[in-house]
């Protein structure tokens, strides 16, 4: 596939292109869901897709195929030139220095043969013991949306006419739960999952199985509080969405946009002074961990809040020289058009208390174990979600809470955070537990 | 049209034995049902940005995917490749759900009956590319001349058109032309160096380009975008805790797709698992709320002539002056709970399988002036935009986010508030229902549906609605 990702690079400048760019994707999935001990669903396939995106001085135009024939990929080649005529020419568009192209050595640990070896049969089976575990742990688990297994294996590669080639393989595979517990007439449901990049580094299914169950429980009798101003602390699965969001508001296109209200704050006190954000795309075996971007720059690490202050935006080629800065290789893209930015790693770094200790300094707070919906205003910082989780009385977790909302601004929750010591990654943006000093919980 | 003229006939060599020979092997180990989907699809979008066309992207997908059902158990299988031998692959593989004999009897195939409610000619995809960039120039332009204090623009086009094909086991074999295009703006507006406020608008359907010309123009949805982010600008912070609350019509129908339509999906009440599950003939919602969802509104971007199971959409009732009526069907659930196919079958791709999912859900008008709605409330927040919603099915709790609202104070709109996200419970929020305008509007061309990894477009509605009781998610 590099060589045909080499030729469409070719045939894009025999076409008259100044510069081109190939991004081939391969992929296969499977998916086993079980549901009440029975086989539900059972999924497998594969496809491909080829992207181009090409320069025409400082036009571009983009093309993608999911035909790899010989007269697909000239229709392609085609389609990205005719749209580089329609585009406006942009004094910032263009690919990077030759120097700055490559990846980084050694094995970064994506790929796990174990996974491409599994049979369906054992497959199945880890779903069913998932459910098993879930559905016998507590007599008020009544039903269930069911378990499943599903695995993924993938190959990308990227070429382009500044000589750069590359391509590498990755595998996935996960666990996952969704019990639902009934109590009188108040149905709940939560779920547990696990994902490794190898089978063997898998969590086991009786745990995760157990673990959706313990949770679904915990949400049975919630009540909706009285609105006020408390401590809010968030378990990592909702602290992570807070990281998303700090995120969106670091990566270069909402910077030179000044959509984000981290714009122009380079060097300020914009966090509580023991928070450290990173971004790190060369942790092995990581989720978020890759060799090159997907314009071909080679990952790095880069500290993005250091001690509390604003160090550094994640940026792609066109966002690194919009703001007269270098590209962090965070690039991101499908398989073809503009790059993106994208996280690699992005993580808080963990604190020194245990996640315990942060409950317990809580009097009366609120531990939110579920966000929902989409009320993040990036350019103002506003925040207004709704929540579900447990009460903290007196530094324990009292009881359970839903149909409430929680608001405040990313402004003041950064300068209000505190992390806890467990920090795990279980996808490409980690958080451990977090506190946060005051929020407005919405309710009765 | 005849099928030897329709798009996989005449362009891939598809014959109905070719059909019939596919759906056998998909049963070949039994089953009870197997079905086998085309689909072609290509897109295109345009972006401009700062004042730059900065992006234009066009390309094509082609795959077909092959179901075989067997009691509630489904095997799956798909192909980018639509040579028989793939096919004949993707099928083998969909059948390994079943075990034992094959399935001899199989109804022959014959084509449904035939209608369009999306009756385009050419498909703006089929159109130049300059008339298309001309709409995200001239957007871009109204925009920016709305307001000096909007300092960002960005307008974005996009269209596809897919050709679908469906053949099952029963004998249904149908196939549609689905056009679509939408242009969407987002606007930033900023004044004295505070910070940036955001308004957003855009619209289409399964129209034609003129649509863009004639009915919802560049300047309509720039002007619109621009506005809200103007309206911004002097918010003050959103209450906390209960309120009364006030829906526009339009857009804000996103509350029925959360509060109820999702909760109506067939495959989970089917498991028991949503906040719904048996309440079909129980009062769901105040009298005064019937709620609709009808895949058959001509040119609307949630309608369908046929679902991704070959089904003719149609209009179904939900729920009527507050009892609970229907369910949304899919092929698996209603073969197996026995229930009457509503055409709700649907996927985002041939990649994906089918499920029940919403088309336009909308309520239907009430006897109330708007006006004397909002004269009606001491104190109280009034919605006139959202952003997005979710919801949790089987608790019932739903959020949807307020990008515009306004306080109502002694029955008049007053301020306009920042960004809140509003919090109810499906079963029991519509209850508190005490006023329904006599403004219905359809949304105008927006909404994406999402529901286990699969987009699919969709259409929402509502007249000016007065809910007694909702909790609002601000920090005043």
């Amino acid at each position: 596939m590099i060589d045909l990702a080499r030729d469409v690079v070719r045939q894009a400048l025999a076409a008259g292109a100044t510069d081109a760019e190939c991004t081939i994707s391969e992929g296969n999935e499977f998916s086993a869901q079980v549901r009440l001990g029975e086989v539900e669903t059972l999924k497998e396939a594969g496809s491909r897709g080829a992207g181009l995106r090409i320069l025409l001085g400082q036009h571009t135009g983009s093309s993608y195929t999911s035909d790899l024939t010989p007269e697909g990929i000239s229709q392609m080649v085609a389609g990205a030139m005719q749209l580089a005529a329609v585009t406006t020419e942009d004094p910032f568009a263009g690919l990077a220095d030759e120097s700055e192209y490559g990846s980084i050595p050694g094995d970064l640990r994506l790929y796990n043969a174990d996974v491409e070896r599994l049979e369906t049969g054992v497959k199945i089976e880890m779903a069913k013991r998932a459910e098993n575990a879930a559905l016998t742990f507590d007599p008020r688990i009544t039903n269930s949306e069911g378990a499943s297994f599903d695995s993924h294996l993938g190959r990308r590669v990227f070429a382009n006419s500044r000589g750069f080639a590359g391509e590498y393989r990755s595998s996935h595979c996960s666990i996952s739960a969704v019990p639902v517990a009934k109590q009188g007439e108040a149905m709940e449901r939560d779920y547990w999952f696990h994902s490794a990049r190898g089978f063997a580094d898998l969590e086991k299914p009786e745990d995760v199985g157990r673990i959706a169950a313990e949770r679904t429980l915990r949400r049975l009798g919630a009540v909706k509080v009285a609105t006020q101003r408390v401590p809010v602390i968030f378990e990592p699965r909702t602290a992570r969405s807070i990281l998303s969001n700090i995120f969106d508001a670091v990566e270069g296109r909402s910077i030179y946009r000044q959509s984000s209200f981290l714009a122009g704050k380079l060097g300020e006190q914009v966090a509580a002074a023991n928070v450290t954000i990173v971004d790190d795309g060369t942790i092995p075996g990581l989720f978020g961990t890759s060799p090159f971007d997907d314009e071909g720059i080679p990952t790095r690490r880069t500290t993005v809040i250091e001690k509390g202050l604003l160090r550094n935006y994640l940026l792609n080629i066109y966002s690194a020289r919009k703001l007269g800065m270098k590209t962090t290789g965070n690039a991101s893209r499908g398989i073809t058009g503009n790059a993106g930015v994208g996280p690699g790693n992005f993580y808080l770094e963990a604190g020194s208390r245990s996640a315990r200790e942060l409950i317990q300094s809580v009097a009366n707070g609120f531990y939110v174990t579920e966000l929902i919906g989409s009320g993040v205003n990036i350019a103002t910082g506003d925040y207004s979600q709704g929540a579900a989780g447990l009460w903290i009385e007196n530094g324990e977790l009292a009881f359970a809470v839903s149909e409430v909302t929680i608001a405040s601004t990313l402004q003041q929750m950064l300068m209000g955070m505190e992390a806890a010591s467990d920090l795990e990654f279980r996808g490409s943006t980690a958080s451990p537990t977090v506190l946060i000093q005051e929020m407005t919980v919405g309710g009765r | 049209m005849a099928f030897s003229d329709s798009f996989f006939a005449s362009k891939f060599g598809l014959r109905t034995k070719d059909l019939e020979s596919y759906l056998s092997d998909a049963l070949s180990q039994g089953g009870d049902y197997a079905d086998i989907y085309f689909e072609y699809l290509a897109t295109s979008m345009i972006a401009m940005d700062e004042s730059i066309v900065k992006s234009a992207t066009q390309g094509v997908s082609l795959g077909v995917g092959v179901r075989v059902i067997s009691g509630e158990r489904t095997g799956y299988a798909y192909s980018d490749d639509l040579s028989p031998e793939k096919i004949r692959k993707a099928a083998k593989v969909a059948a390994c759900i079943a075990a034992g004999p094959a399935k001899v009897e199989k109804a022959p195939l014959s084509e449904g009956q035939k209608r369009n409610l999306y009756p385009v000619l050419t498909a703006p995809n089929e159109t130049g590319f300059m008339e298309r960039v001309d709409l995200v120039k001239r957007a871009e332009k109204a925009a920016r001349d709305y307001d000096p204090r909007i300092f960002q623009v960005q307008s974005t086009y996009a269209d596809s058109l897919r050709h679908v094909l469906v053949a099952n086991s029963d004998g249904v074999l149908n196939y549609d032309r689905q056009p679509m295009a939408r242009l969407s703006v987002s606007a930033l507006a900023r004044q004295n160096g505070g910070a940036p406020q955001h308004g957003h608008a855009g619209g289409g359907g399964r129209v034609e380009l003129e649509f863009f010309l004639n009915e919802k123009t560049p300047e309509h949805f720039a002007r619109e975008a621009a506005r809200q982010a103007v309206v911004q600008l002097d918010a003050v912070e959103a209450p906390a805790g209960e309120s009364v609350v006030v829906l526009g019509p339009g857009w804000p129908g996103v509350l029925l797709h959360e509060a109820v339509g999702h909760g109506l999906e067939a495959d989970f009440n089917r498991k028991g698992t949503s906040a719904f599950t048996g309440r079909i003939g129980q009062q769901v919602a105040s009298p005064l709320c019937t709620v609709i969802d009808d895949g058959t509104i001509a040119s609307r971007r949630g309608s369908l002539n046929v679902d991704d199971e070959g089904n003719p959409t149609q209009r179904n009732v939900l729920i009527e002056k507050g009892i609970l009526r229907g369910y949304l069907q899919d092929q698996l659930s209603s073969r197996i709970t026995r229930a009457t196919a509503t055409g709700n079958g649907r996927r985002e791709s041939y990649e994906h399988i089918p499920m029940p999912r919403m088309t336009n859900t909308f309520m239907l008008a009430g006897e109330s002036d708007p006006e004397e709605i909002i004269r009606s409330v001491p104190k109280g927040l009034y919605c006139a935009n959202f952003g997005g919603g979710q919801v949790d099915i089987t608790s019932g709790n739903f959020v949807f986010s307020a990008s515009e609202s306004y306080l109502i104070e002694n029955g008049k709109l007053t301020r306009p508030v920042r960004n809140a996200t509003l919090i109810g419970n499906g079963p029991e929020a519509m209850k508190y229902v005490s006023m329904v305008g006599n403004d219905l509007k359809l949304d105008e061309g927006i909404g994406v549906c999402g529901k286990e990894g699969q987009s699919v477009p969709v259409g929402v509605g509502i007249p000016t609605v007065k809910i007694d009781r909702m909790t609002v998610g601000g920090t005043a």
